[in-house]
């Protein structure tokens, strides 16, 4: 049963991630962007671990942590360089 | 019965990210398009780790709990990076529909 729903739930997330991408090129203003890209990084984690419930792996774990640090940390620079002009001051 | 349930919170967690970008995608002012995603992703992250956690506690005869690390990471920052974008979208005055309240 999983290995049948596995290829249903990739093709939705690819879905996703491509209206996520149509909003990343579209998005009239910046805000829309950073949320698009947040977005972006969010079905990348759930790609990762999906990816790894089909290849039975735990290898990929690490990856997903990495990749929702880092997209934090991006978030959240992007929002501060619109509210202060700068990230660090 | 195991994998009954694995491959609904895999559906679960699927269906919920498509709904989240498409709400993305489809609503007309960024302050509405603020509610879709922040709050279907981390719902369809959640169900598709949830999923990951059981299969592997399952297969591998221990208990796996590495991947509660990133359900909770994301539980935590997910309303921190939301609160941040409406705050610059506000901060820059973003123009929004009519519907869309202010105080």
């Amino acid at each position: 049963m999983l290995e049948m729903v596995i290829p249903i739930a990739f093709a939705l997330l690819a879905l996703s991630v491509l209206f996520s991408f149509l909003r990343l090129l579209k998005g009239p203003d910046l805000p829309d962007r950073i949320l698009a890209l947040d977005t972006l990084y969010i079905n990348a984690i759930a790609l990762v671990v999906l990816l790894g419930l089909h290849l039975d792996t735990a290898l990929y774990f690490e990856a997903a942590l990495l990749i929702a640090v880092m997209g934090f940390v991006g978030t959240i620079g992007l929002s501060k360089y619109l509210l202060r002009g700068d990230i660090m001051e | 019965m195991l994998d009954w349930i694995l491959a609904a919170l895999v559906l679960i967690g699927a269906s919920f990210t498509l709904i989240g970008s498409i709400g993305l995608y489809k609503l007309p002012d960024f302050f509405m398009r603020l509610h879709g995603p922040t709050k279907a992703t981390t719902l369809g992250v959640g169900a598709i780790l949830i999923a990951s956690v059981l299969y592997f506690s399952f297969t591998t005869e221990s208990a796996s709990l590495h991947e509660i690390l990133v359900t909770v990471f994301l539980f935590i920052t997910a309303p921190v990076s939301a609160h941040l974008m409406a705050k610059s979208a506000l901060h820059i005055k973003l123009k929004k529909v009519e519907r869309t309240r202010s105080d």
